[in-house]
């Protein structure tokens, strides 16, 4: 009775369910062989997708770092002229957020012993952003507060005393804060709160240094916008942050990629050499199909499908946890995540299946030349 | 018998091996390469970091305060402290000299152009310098290595100039063209671009300077551009405070401090600073790239390990009939896994060998074609490396030989594996 409803079962059952059946049970019953060419399948998988995760990831995150070299764009007006009143806000609206954009303006104004000093307006809260090289003792709080550049500081106030500037014939009372040290000629200025040195002098910025992210096409972009929207005005690419930028990132890509390239490759031949002992393994199988007369292509066929399943599923675990690594990298090295690239799956899963049917097929041209009696007789 | 029985299976199942041995071959390639890549990032990329330009300033010790505003000097030519060109050399006898890239000194003067103020930059562009026997070139072209000519770059011992760009259109001078100074005519040799305020500037051999102004061997500024180590807790410390021991520990160290206490030893009456803008931030990216590279470096080992491991995992398990036989004809479990081991450290010594081979041409080829200098490889490296290729090796065959050891030969030999 409960023979014949599974033997009628059996015949209702359309011919491609067996295929599956067997691919999953082979799955099944070989545990140990598929669990570990699944294993190295996921294994390559994750490496291979963490590299490029990171060779995509690793500009965004480096130019993150070389933006703490500061401004790369200089927004000056013509022949040291003043910029126009609203230059600033223009050149806010143009940058957007991508970016900082810190005003100075300069004076060279008077000791009370008559010695000349420069002295400069800007707006220390950006400053502190945008030059964090900046080694500074205390930053300025009060409208009355300056910070004194070290060379400065030992003429205008060597104990850090309050002293007096004057420009044409206005004088200013000014506390010293805290001294400023850069070793370049940041070391012989006076900085002011931009306000307090407008009311003063009533000269209004001259320079305006932005530091813009992104690409150096995105940079260009920029720099067309500005010379656009700041008349009278000359902006120009700091070359030298531009090009050093540049070239540390290409060159640091480069090995990145030539890294990942010998990676991918080795992991590859890990598959390659773990799949091709699987197949290897069940040359029985093989031969037990062929001897109930299976047909060579309908071999290949399982043969191809089992590796290109098992390719599909590695590349989808080895995805996930790829992704995991590349994450886990950006927070051990760049201290920020790095963000996961779902256009690197395509490649990684295309490659993973090529992988798993190339590794199917190398046995199976051995295997096809063998007669099944020989295998079953475990010659 | 039991080296024969080694020899003859090397000998004769060379085709079962060859996928181990490409295996061992490659994953120790990649691994040399990456090691010996990996070790000398750092020295690479600090040298690309140097186009970034000098990262120290040497000045006059007893200087006035700069006037400086956009990089024009307002400062007048009798104001302040100049140091002696005579000295510069000596730079090349301080301890860290290999360190040092190279060095351009700069002495900015005011001069008239067609009735106009112009300031006239004097310095070296490469300039060939002698200390002791040990003669040298340095100048702006290797410590400003953004500044572009359009034309060629004039002559250090002639009276050539190059003419910044901006300056250039205003005037409408262009390269070959002669301009009136002070005290005669000059040949433009060459079009400046900078993105500095040199555009704006004549520049000219530090000699036709010094002329210019009157002061023979004067030199306002020295902009030096050396290799350093990333500062910590050691460098920040004062010399003065230091015991002894510590005070070489900081002195033999490149660290940007003590390379500017050492400048200062070298050229009397001066004082020298780390340009902090250039020098703070190359520490942080240095150790940035270091790090990625040392976490890339884990990442090819572990793959250079999984693929050795698999590969003999494979060859072992396909041999699983001969383990049979050699039990039946009453091999111990430990002979037959002391035959798997020897063969699999024969095969990581010799595939190692080449693979660590492969793996310098490998290493040559990358320093080559991204950095192009050599990546210098420690012969340390290649002891090293076979002891990881044969524990690599043992650790990935010790699961399968377990397995193989294990089996029942009676299974083994009726081909039902």
């Amino acid at each position: 009775m409960n023979s014949s409803t599974t033997a009628t079962r059996r015949q209702n059952v359309p011919h491609t369910s067996m295929f599956v059946r067997m691919l999953l049970r082979a799955a099944v019953m070989r545990r140990g062989r598929a669990a570990s060419a699944l294993v190295a399948m996921v294994v390559a998988a994750a490496v291979a997708t963490a590299m490029l995760n990171l060779y995509i990831d690793v500009q965004a995150k480096l130019r993150k770092e070389f933006r703490n070299y500061g401004a790369n764009v200089v927004v000056v007006g013509h022949d040291g002229q003043q910029l126009s009143s609203d230059a600033l806000q223009n050149v806010n609206s143009v940058i957007a957020g991508h970016g900082l954009a810190v005003p100075f303006a300069y004076v060279v104004a008077r000791t009370s012993d008559g010695q000349s000093v420069v002295v400069a307006g800007t707006d220390f809260e950006q400053v502190k952003r945008l030059d964090s090289w900046w080694s500074v003792t205390a930053w300025p709080a009060g409208a009355s507060d300056a910070l004194v550049g070290v060379r400065a500081a030992n003429v205008v106030s060597p104990h850090g005393e309050a002293f007096d500037l004057s420009f044409q014939g206005k004088t200013i009372h000014l506390q010293s804060a805290g001294t400023l040290r850069t070793g370049a000629s940041e070391d012989s200025r006076v900085y002011l709160p931009l306000q307090q040195f407008e009311n003063w002098t009533g000269v209004q910025p001259s320079t305006i240094e932005i530091a813009a992210t992104g690409s150096p096409e995105e940079v260009n972009s920029v720099i067309a916008k500005l010379s656009q929207a700041v008349p009278a005005s000359e902006v120009r690419p700091v070359r030298q942050i531009m090009e050093g930028e540049a070239r540390v990132l290409g060159k640091t890509r480069a090995t990145l990629l030539a890294a990942a390239g010998l990676i991918i490759l080795t992991s590859a031949l890990c598959v390659l050499s773990t799949l091709i002992g699987w197949v290897l393994d069940r040359r029985r199988d093989f031969a037990i199909m062929k001897a109930l007369g299976a047909s060579e292509r309908l071999i290949s066929g399982f043969f191809a499908a089992e590796a290109a399943a098992l390719g599909a599923v590695g590349a989808l675990l080895g995805f996930t946890i790829g992704i995991g690594v590349a994450a886990w990298i950006g927070r051990v090295n760049f201290h920020a995540p790095v963000i996961p690239r779902f256009n690197v799956l395509p490649p990684i899963f295309v490659g993973s299946v090529a992988v798993a049917l190339v590794a199917a097929v190398i046995p199976m041209s051995l295997l096809r030349r063998v007669a099944p009696a020989v295998i079953l007789r475990g010659e | 018998m039991f080296v024969r029985l080694v020899y003859e299976s090397f000998r004769r199942q060379k085709r079962r091996k060859m996928l181990a041995a490409v295996a061992i071959t490659l994953g120790v390639a990649v691994a040399t390469a990456m090691i010996a890549v990996a070790t000398d990032i750092g020295d690479k990329i600090s040298r690309e970091l140097r186009s970034y330009g000098a990262n120290l300033v040497v000045t006059p010790q007893e200087d006035t305060l700069d006037l400086q505003i956009g990089g024009v000097d307002l400062k007048p030519p009798s104001d302040g402290a100049y140091l002696n060109e005579a000295d510069l050399p000596k730079i090349r006898g301080t301890f860290w000299h290999h360190n040092i890239v190279g060095f351009a000194p700069m002495l900015p003067v005011q001069t008239s152009l067609d009735g106009k103020n112009a300031t006239l930059l004097g310095t070296y562009f490469s300039k060939q310098l002698a200390f002791g026997k040990e003669e040298f070139v340095t100048g702006v072209r290797i410590t400003h290595p953004w500044w572009k000519v359009q034309g060629t770059w004039p002559d250090d011992n002639s009276s050539d100039v190059l003419l910044g760009e901006t300056l250039a259109a205003r005037q409408g001078e262009h390269v070959g063209g002669t301009i009136v100074l002070g005290n005669g005519s000059h040949r433009v040799t060459g079009i400046l671009s900078t993105g500095g305020p040199e555009d704006n500037q004549i520049v000219a051999p530090l000699s036709l300077a010094q002329q210019v102004v009157g002061k023979p061997g004067a030199v306002r500024r020295l902009y030096v551009s050396a290799l350093t180590k990333p500062e910590d807790a050691l460098a920040r410390r004062d010399p003065k405070s230091m015991t002894a021991e510590m005070y070489d520990r900081w002195y033999c160290s490149p660290y940007v401090q003590s390379i500017a206490f050492q400048l200062q030893e070298a050229i009397p009456h001066s004082h020298a600073e780390q340009i902090r803008q250039v020098a703070q931030n190359e520490g942080t990216v240095l150790s940035r790239i270091k790090g990625l590279m040392l976490l890339v470096t884990l990442a090819s080992l572990l793959a250079s390990a999984l693929a050795v491991s698999a590969a003999m995992a494979t060859a072992i398990f396909e041999r699983r009939t001969e383990v049979g036989l050699m039990k039946a004809l009453g091999a111990g479990n430990v002979a037959i896994a002391a035959l798997f081991f020897v063969e699999a450290a024969l095969l990581a010594l010799m595939a190692g060998s080449v693979g660590f081979a492969g793996g310098m041409v490998l290493a040559r080829q990358i320093g080559k074609s991204i950095f192009d200098s050599q990546i210098a490889i420690e012969p340390v490296l290649f002891p090293i490396v076979l002891a990881l290729a044969v524990v690599v090796t043992f650790a990935g065959s010790a699961f399968a030989i377990r397995r193989a050891v294990k089996f029942d030969p009676v299974y083994a030999l009726r081909g039902e594996g």
